[in-house]
Parts: C-alpha cells; structure tokens; sequence
C-alpha cells in the first residue's frame, strides 16, 4: 500500500499538464475559472483537442480506442484538467452511451457510432426521463412499435440536458406494453435531426438553460439503431447508471470548489478581519475540507478495487449521494461567505466579455445562481433518496 | 499509488480475524473484563508469539519492519472484537515513544522486552486542567543531583496499573503551558513516590489517576530531548490516532453489521422491521458513514510517514474528525434501531456504543480536531 506516484506517474502527470497547457484555449479556461456559462462550442474546441490526442475516451479500454490508463493515470488525468480549470468532459457520449455501444453493441454499431464519441464530432444526449416517470424510471411510457425494417417512436422525454446542442439521443423506449414494466424497454439510438423531433428548452431557477423537453411524434427510427436485444434495455440502462454515479462524484470539482471558496473567506472581511479567521465559519470550511478527502479516497477506493476486480458495484451509489451533498454545501457556504452581495440579480455577469460592472465583489455574483442550480445534484442521476434504496436493496440486502 | 494489500498484509488480516472469532465471542469478552487485569496474559503471550507486537517496528529496533498499515490491521481486528488487550498504550504509544525517541540503551531495555511480551507500558500526558492541550503540563521536573526529581498529578492513565514503565510528560522549564520545556521521562511503574487511583473505564477498559510525589528519574530516563518533548509526544499521539482510527472502524462494521442482521430478523407489524424505508435509510446511511470512516483511516493510514509535519498532523486530525462524526452516528443509529435491546448490557450493541464514544473523547474530541485541522489547512 503506497500512496507515492511512481516516477513514470509524475512524468505521466508533466505530460498531461504541458498537453492541456498547449492546447486548451485560455478564454475557455477563463470561463471555468470565473463560472461563466459555456456554450457548445467551447466544449468541442476542447473535447476534440483531447480527441485528437486520443485521450478524451480516457476510461475505455485500448480495444475500444482508450488509452488504457491505470486507475492512478486517470486521477492523475481528471485532478489535472481540474486544477487547470479545463471544462468537465461530456459524460453522454464517452461515458455513458460509449460504453452500452462497445459492451452490448453489434460491430456495425461500434464501427458507425465509437469514433464520433472518440473524436467529439457527434454531440450526444440522453433520453430517460419523462414527465410522469422521474424516480420511477421504468415506468416510461415513450412508445416504440416495430414497422417493418424500422421503429416508430412516440412521447416524451424530459430532464434532457443539452439536447439543444445534440446530434444523437440515446433513449429508453417501451417496446412491449404487455410485459413487467423493466421488461418490455429497449435501448435506441436516434438522430435528432429526424423529423418529428422537438426541442423545448425548460429555465431553471438560475436563469439558465441547461435542460429540455423532447418530444417525439412518429418518429421514425432504423431497427439497425436498436442496440443489443429488443425487452433487454433496463439492462443497459442500469449499467451506464452504474457508470454515471461514479464520474457524478466531481471529486476534482469539489476539490476546486474548497480552493475557491478560501480565497472568498480570505477575501471577505467580518469585524475587520478576514472571515476565514472566523473559528465559526473556519471549522465549516474544515469540516467541508475533510468530507472531500473522504469523498476522494473512497473513490479511490472504488477505483483500486475495480482494478482489480472489473465493474463498479452498486456501493458507488454512495459515492454519488456524498458528491452531490457535498457540491451543495459548497454552494451554500459560498452564499455565506458573500453575505449581502449574494442579492444584485446579474444573469448578464454569467456570460463572457459582458459590459456590466458587478455590483458587489468579483466572486459575488455567482453565489446564489449556482446554488440555487446545484440543488439538481441530489435530484438527478437518480435522486439520492433512490440511490438509498438501491444501497439497501442491492448491497445490504434488504 | 496502490492501495491492496500484499500477500504478508493479508496474512495478518487473516490470523487476527481469526483470533478474534476464536477467542473473542462477546461472552469471553465480558469473562476476561471482570478479571482483575481486565486482560488476559495468554492472549498477550500469543500477541508476542505471533509477531504482532513487533510488527510495526523496524529491524533495526528489533522489530519486522512493517509500519502504519499492519498496526491499523490489527486495530481494525480489534476493534470489532472489542478486545480489551493493551495493545494501544504498551505497543503503539510507549513502543512508539521509545521507536522515535528512545536511547539505544532504552531500546534494548524497555523495546526489545515490550516486542518479546515481557513489558507492558503507560503514558500519562493528560492532566485535569489541560483537556486536549498537550503543552498543558503542571507535572514539574526539578534537578536533583545528576537526575530530576518528578511531582505532580496525571489523569485518565489507560493500563497505568498493569504497566512495567510509565512514559510522563512534565515540565523542565517556561510557563505551564508553553510549548517549549516538556520532556517525556520514562520511569519505572513501581518507584518511589509513585501513588495510583486505578478504575475501569466506561468502556471495560483500565485507567487511573496517577500522582507523582518527588519521584526520582535519572538523567537517562529522559525519552529524547530535554525540554522538546512536545513535539516527540504529539507525533506518537497522531500515530496512536490512526491506530484508534482503524479500531474504530472495527467497531462499525461490527455494529453495522449486527444492526443490520437484526432489522433482517426482528418482525413488528407483521413484516421485518427492515421492510421500512425510513430504517432502510438509516442503515444506508451507517453504512455510507463507516465507508468514509475507513476511507478517511486509510488515508491516514498512508500519510502518517509524510515527511511533512503539517500533512502529518492534518491526516491525523481529519480521520479523527470522520472517526467521531461517524462513530456517534453508527453508534446512535445502533443503538435506536435496536429498540429497548440496544440500550441494555445483555447486547453487544451498547458495548460497541461505549467504545465509540470513548474513543472520541480519547487523544482529543471531534470538535478539538476540527480546530486543529482548520488551524493547519486555513493558514495563509
């Protein structure tokens, strides 16, 4: 048991930070650093640079076109970028649809869908959620009947993150109506560019527009698009879940987000000294600090044994609802910490190059905006009062 | 970075586990807490024979070259067998004072026969107005001939009645509570001047009040160097933490998984209580907190060696932070699902809740390691 970087780790790790130092653009690291809202182009200018060099599908396997990293490479990748305030990769493409298509997909699928995930030239988004069913997952109703060589699919999905900006949607689709509710679900692949499609963004409470219904009205779909088995779909749903709840962690953000949130502490002033010498609000900070460690070497943890021993087990479940609670509290601190100028209402202040002064400090006007938006972490991916159960079900057995 | 452990390491794991499902059913346990030790001579004996007391030691002091990651092995074995030998104080605490500081001459007295089971230790460092301030020492050590002569009182001593040697901090020079002028002697159990108040603990294990009345330790009794001390004691006692660590997250797979057997089996309403969400809950969330509980010893664990003091101390602080904030949910959570059973002697549920409790309190509380750890990470 060794925590030490061997020395071909550290020169691994010169590599990574002289890379994204080359090559990601400093106006999009400004963003990050400053939380400004990124648009679709930021992400790809990124993505692809990571692309081209082979490394932005860093969890797959050499097989797939990965690079094979160990779970020490990978850390070392992800704290990297973080700290050096590269944007979060994707997930729907490379972390989630990529792994269904390589671990169920037929080779056609493979050959036709995996280099546009490796490469970032395909934008893809996930289509689970409907308006009547959040938690209730398998209860979806979006239907898909098989006509001939193709699927027609009708109903809704919602929840929809970036869908505006997407080119596929991987969706969870009825196909037997007839049988148990985790049944009759398949797994589809679909064009967004299909007619019948339509995109209607949802504001959250931020202001912003991150998410989106999308409806579907007689869409037609190849049945090449059906991956793996038709009724075989909640399969492939729990695994990429699996697959989610681990990168939904965002140790490296929340890392980040404990660095900031000093440097506001030391900033702000109470009774004339800087509020990070308050014993009250040091020991909030302290005590966040400790549940990021925790949060980080469970993930470690995790990481080590699925070294060893393959896919993530149902454990990593907790590793979401600590992650999240976590980016919330952060959140909420930062409110704290800004005290009155949490209040000036800037949404223009969120986008690059804007022409308004803020009206408090700097780091202020941001406060509230993503409080109030990370109170989605505890909500999507599953809301944590769902991944309780999964533990309970799944790992304690009750 | 790797974080399995090697072919020896489970070795280990294995032979402690089995010591204590062998030796250590609940019924044995509350045998060997009524003897007057409170421990028992033949498990030490067999501590020797196995190599666990010398384990963390290095050859060259006598031991078998391992470290951290065996002690917190053994604890984590211990913890869930709430075994009540003196392992902590005599190995990890006095066995470690004399690792770091001790004389070539101390080691050969005192560390050689302490790994060969002949020696048992004490260190008394706490007293009744100093809390968890290790500078706090009113304990004074005059010069008297080529010697020291040592006065004054220590509270709470764990093993202080069964030990050959008791390490002592006291104060050599300044002000009572100035970090500079402790120094750790080592003095003989039996000495002169010497007087004892011995009692159990909450938890069924051995303390007393330790009062020294012009005791007389010669210049080669002083553990490292004169009037530094502090800094000597501080690194043994966050060493002594992770070990803690580690057996309290002995203790919570222990509980959890009692806990978890009984919600399985005890039926209210006609159905397992454990059908009901609202407990499902709850026993995710003992489940979670034990699993950070071990994440935050294993970190420190791994980082106790950092040749960094303040990475050192901050490891110390933050696992000890988790251990009491996880330890009194685990603990509670318990004892509440247990029912009226979980607040009785008969169940091995409230003597785990005892031990948790103590250990929070032991080498310093929750909320005194988050001060600690604030002060260390918040510095500009």
């Amino acid at each position: 048991m060794d925590l030490a970087f061997t020395p071909e780790d550290i020169a691994f790790r010169d590599e990574v930070r002289a890379f994204v130092k080359a090559n990601l653009p400093p106006d999009i690291a400004d963003k990050v650093a400053n939380g400004k809202h990124l648009v679709r182009d930021d992400f790809m200018r990124w993505q692809q640079a990571l692309g081209r060099k082979g490394w932005l599908v860093y969890t797959w396997p050499k097989k797939h076109g990965g690079p094979g990293w160990t779970v020490t490479q990978r850390y070392i990748f992800e704290n990297v970028c973080a700290d050096m305030n590269a944007p979060g990769i994707i997930p729907f493409g490379t972390k989630m649809v990529g792994p269904v298509i390589y671990t169920f997909g037929n080779d056609e699928q493979k050959a036709r869908f995996l280099p546009g995930i490796r490469e970032s030239s395909v934008w893809w988004c996930q289509g689970y959620s409907e308006p009547g069913s959040g938690s209730d997952l398998a209860s979806l109703r979006t239907r898909a009947v098989r006509e001939g060589d193709h699927y027609v699919v009708n109903g809704s999905k919602t929840w929809n993150t970036m869908g505006h900006w997407a080119d596929w949607i991987f969706c969870l689709v009825r196909t037997d109506p007839g049988a148990k509710p985790q049944e009759g679900i398949s797994f589809l692949l679909i064009d967004m560019k299909t007619p019948g499609i339509t995109v209607k963004p949802i504001i959250m409470a931020d202001g912003g527009h991150e998410v989106n219904e999308v409806f579907f009205d007689n869409v037609k779909v190849p049945a090449e698009n059906l991956v793996g088995k038709e009724g075989e779909g909640w399969t492939y749903a729990k695994f990429l879940l699996a697959n989610e709840r681990l990168g939904i962690a965002a140790v490296p953000q929340s890392k980040r987000g404990v660095d900031a949130l000093k440097q506001i502490a030391r900033s702000e002033t109470q009774d004339g000294k800087p509020l990070i010498e308050d014993q009250d609000f040091r020991n909030k900070l302290a005590d966040l600090e400790i549940q990021v460690t925790a949060l980080e070497y469970t993930e470690l943890r995790a990481l080590s044994a699925m070294a060893a021993g393959g896919a993530p087990g149902p454990e990593v479940s907790f590793l979401k609802i600590r992650g999240s609670e976590i980016q919330q509290r952060i959140s909420e601190l930062a409110v704290e910490a800004v005290g009155y100028y949490a209040m000036p209402y800037q949404p223009a202040l969120l986008w690059h190059g804007a022409n308004e002064e803020p009206i408090g400090p700097e780091h202020a006007h941001i406060a509230a905006p993503r409080y109030f938006n990370v109170r989605k972490t505890t909500i999507y991916g599953g809301s944590n009062e769902i991944q309780r159960n999964v533990i309970s079900k799944m790992v304690l057995g009750l | 970075m790797d974080l399995s452990y090697s072919d020896e390491q489970k070795q280990i794991k294995e032979g402690v586990e089995r010591f204590v499902r062998e030796q250590y059913a609940f019924e044995t346990r509350r045998k060997i807490a009524a003897t007057d030790r409170g421990w028992l001579p033949e498990n030490w004996a067999k501590f020797a024979e196995l190599g666990w007391l010398g384990m963390s030691f290095s050859e060259a002091d006598g031991g078998f070259g391992g470290g951290m990651v065996e002690t917190a092995i053994l604890m984590e074995a211990f913890g869930t067998g709430l075994v009540l030998e003196p392992y902590l104080p005599t190995v990890v605490m006095g066995g470690g004072l004399l690792a770091a500081g001790g004389s070539a001459a101390q080691k050969e007295a005192l560390l050689a026969p302490m790994i060969g089971g002949e020696k048992q230790f004490a260190v008394a460092y706490a007293e009744k107005q100093s809390r968890y301030n290790l500078a706090d020492v009113a304990v004074t050590a005059k010069k008297s001939g080529n010697g020291y002569a040592l006065s004054g009182h220590k509270g709470v001593v764990y093993n202080a009645a069964s030990a050959d040697t008791i390490f002592v901090t006291a104060r050599t020079s300044g002000g009572q509570r100035d970090e500079k002028g402790v120094t750790v002697f080592a003095v003989d159990a039996k000495a002169k001047g010497i007087t004892r108040r011995d009692y159990p603990t909450q938890d069924a294990l051995r303390a007393s009040e330790v009062t020294f009345d012009n005791v007389s330790a010669g210049a080669d009794a002083v553990v490292g160097q004169v009037d530094n001390g502090l800094a000597l004691l501080e690194g043994v006692l966050d060493r002594a933490i992770v070990a803690l660590c580690a057996e309290a997250v002995g203790c919570m797979d222990a509980l959890n998984k009692q806990t978890l057997e009984y919600i399985k089996t005890r039926k209210q309403f006609g159905v397992p209580i454990g059908k009901f969400q609202v407990l499902q809950h709850r026993m995710v969330d003992c489940f979670t907190n034990a699993q950070e509980a071990r994440s935050m010893t294993l970190m420190a664990t791994l980082k106790i060696d950092d040749p960094d003091a303040t990475v050192r101390k901050k490891a110390a602080s933050g696992a000890k932070v988790q251990i009491g904030k996880s330890g009194k949910f685990v603990g509670q959570s318990a004892v509440q699902m247990h029912g009226g059973m979980g607040v009785t002697d008969e169940l091995a549920v409230s003597h785990y809740f005892k031990r948790l409790t103590m250990i929070d309190t032991l080498f310093g509380s929750q909320q005194h390691h988050l001060t600690r750890y604030g002060n260390l990470s918040m510095a500009a």
